[in-house]
């Protein structure tokens, strides 16, 4: 290409910084992340800010991307490493600025199964928004969900399943919440190659998430109702 | 090496059946959610019996064995990755039991399937680790009187090639299949074309390769016009879902009927395919229609992706990747760094 020439990102104004960021983080450059992360930072910049303007606003360009099936497995995870490194400098910060949260997920993969690329990017894509993520990883019995959501307290409940064999383990999960009384506390999201809507709604799940944005954008819509009923 | 059983077969036949489904009939003889399918090689090996034999007396000229999750990677999440050996070992034992018992030639056809992990950069995965986990699980699949290895539901190219390459190690001819269930690519983002293409510069090719698994028969279908679109001479294998898993009363239910797989099984003849079976959701009496199908329905043209939409559905997808001139996916850049 011609214009192959290095770029300095210090020298770039803040609107032209934070498109170069979106195109950094769709490039999986890490470096580039943490070092624009920085400069804005240095410039002023809330970390809120800085999260959601230069970071989340560049995870939804490849977030529909991936859901319009331009970008692949390999280009979303390389893009959510990059981001990562931005929100290893900014967590500390949002946390001392008191940044407005959006919520908490306890995400993990169904007892058998051992897949988590999917449930991996939900997770960093869920970050990616904003929203605390408890990562519980792969093969989580009835009795790790429960545990976690004791402890952590969340106000989403994620599950992934790759296998046809596995999924139906969500329904045993969703089933002993229901008689323990706790199904309404939460909201389930379920995702994973094998299923669907109807599937999710014939197990009692909340919402079936087709990808990692479809998760994202369907969490901040239930959190948002989540929000209204408390205050009805 | 005296040449494989489905060598011999593939000599001397048009098209051969593979076999069904191997999870949902498990399900169906009360495999519960969440255990590993392997375990009832030792558990209860006489449904093991009963599932090859589904596939045998149905008309099945290959069927694979139960070891999709045997190799140690997976086999870790029930802490039984020590049990690499005796599981597949007897996986395919039970196998030769039943095809040996057939009264013809049936290929006992030993099923690899993937670790489930991410291979570097993006994740920890190496070759050689890889080619270690398959290889243990090949030899023992070997041992136990497997004709052919049978990788499948492959995602990850490197994958496919580290699994092929513990079959060279192992000294058995494979075939392998991948699941393009992603806008009709794999979910790594390889095409059928792209496959087609890797797989001919392979150092130990397989006997055939194709598709497996992924989304319906209808996707499965354009996939095979994909890798056809690279003048492949080497064989391909179709074994696609019986449609979209529905979920009734506790039970998974795939919504194809026998009617469908056997107009799919016809498609696949036609469009030169000639390892022919059914993913996920097949059962045996999808497997007779089809047996029954392509003996008894004349060859006709190869069919047009149009041919395909009109008999088995819609796509999942409006393209599948193939034929795309710009190779990367990636969309217009402001500009490049340096």
């Amino acid at each position: 290409m011609a214009d192959d020439e290095e770029i300095i990102l210090s020298e770039l104004s803040d609107d032209e910084l934070v498109l170069q960021m979106h195109d950094d983080l769709y490039d999986g450059l890490k470096e580039e992340i943490e070092e624009g992360v920085n400069i804005l930072i240095a410039r002023n910049w809330t970390p809120y800010d800085t999260l959601t303007k230069a970071l989340v606003a560049g995870m939804t360009i490849v977030g529909a991307d991936f859901r319009d099936g331009i970008l692949f497995v390999p280009e979303v995870l390389l893009a959510a490493n990059a981001m990562k490194g931005g929100m290893a400098i900014l967590k500390p910060l949002l946390i001392a600025t008191g940044a407005p949260r959006m919520g908490k997920m306890v995400i993990g993969t169904v007892k058998g199964d051992i897949h988590d690329i999917g449930k991996n990017l939900v997770g960093m894509m869920m970050e990616g928004a904003g929203f605390e993520v408890k990562d519980l990883g792969i093969n989580n019995s009835v009795e790790k969900y429960l545990a976690a959501i004791e402890s952590e307290k969340p106000d989403i409940l994620g599950m992934s399943a790759l296998l046809t064999t596995t999924m139906p383990y969500m329904k045993v999960v969703i089933d002993t919440l229901k008689e323990k009384g706790m199904r309404e506390d939460y909201i389930v999201l379920v995702g994973g190659a094998p299923l669907n809507e109807e599937f999710s709604k014939a197990i009692g799940a909340d919402a079936y998430c087709r990808d990692a944005a479809v998760a994202v954008e369907t969490a901040k819509a239930y959190m948002l109702r989540k929000h209204n009923r408390a205050t009805a | 090496m005296a040449q494989d059983l489905l060598s011999r077969l593939m000599a001397t036949q048009d098209w051969l059946l593979a076999d069904g489904a191997t999870g949902t009939n498990l399900f169906n003889m009360g495999l519960s959610s969440g255990e590993p399918p392997e375990f009832w090689n030792i558990d209860q090996p006489d449904n093991i019996r009963t599932l090859y034999r589904g596939a045998v007396q149905a008309g099945s000229d290959l069927f694979l064995t139960n070891s999709f999750g045997g190799n140690a990677a997976r086999l870790k999440l029930h802490s039984a990755q020590g049990r690499v050996g005796e599981l597949n070992r007897v996986a395919a034992s039970l196998g030769r039991e039943i095809a040996d018992a057939a009264g013809r030639p049936v290929v006992v056809a030993g099923s690899i399937g993937p670790t489930g992990e991410i291979f570097e950069p993006m994740g920890t995965m190496t070759h050689a680790l890889a080619v270690e986990i398959f290889h243990e699980q090949a030899e023992a699949l070997k041992a136990g009187g497997a004709d052919v290895l049978w990788i499948e539901t492959m995602s990850a190219f490197e994958e496919y090639a580290a699994a092929a390459e513990a079959a060279s190690l192992a000294g058995m001819a494979w075939c392998g299949t991948m699941s393009f269930d992603t806008a009709g690519r794999t979910m790594m983002g390889l095409t059928s074309a792209g496959m087609a293409a890797l797989v001919e510069k392979m150092a130990h090719p397989p006997l055939a390769f194709g598709a497996n698994c992924g989304v319906g028969a209808a996707d499965l279908m354009r996939t095979v016009l994909g890798f056809e679109m690279t003048n492949t001479h080497r064989a391909i294998i179709a074994k696609g879902n019986a449609g979209i898993p529905k979920y009734h009363d506790g039970h998974i239910h795939y919504d194809g009927t026998p009617d469908l797989m056997a107009d799919y099984a016809v498609l696949a003849r036609d469009a030169g395919v000639k390892i022919i079976g059914g993913c996920c959701g097949t059962m045996p009496e999808h497997l007779k229609a089809m047996r029954h199908a392509l003996e008894t329905r004349p060859k006709g043209p190869k069919p047009s992706v149009e041919d395909i939409q009109t008999k088995l559905g819609a796509f999942s997808s409006a393209k599948d990747g193939t034929g795309d001139t710009s190779g990367d996916p990636k969309r217009e850049r402001r500009n490049k760094r340096g």
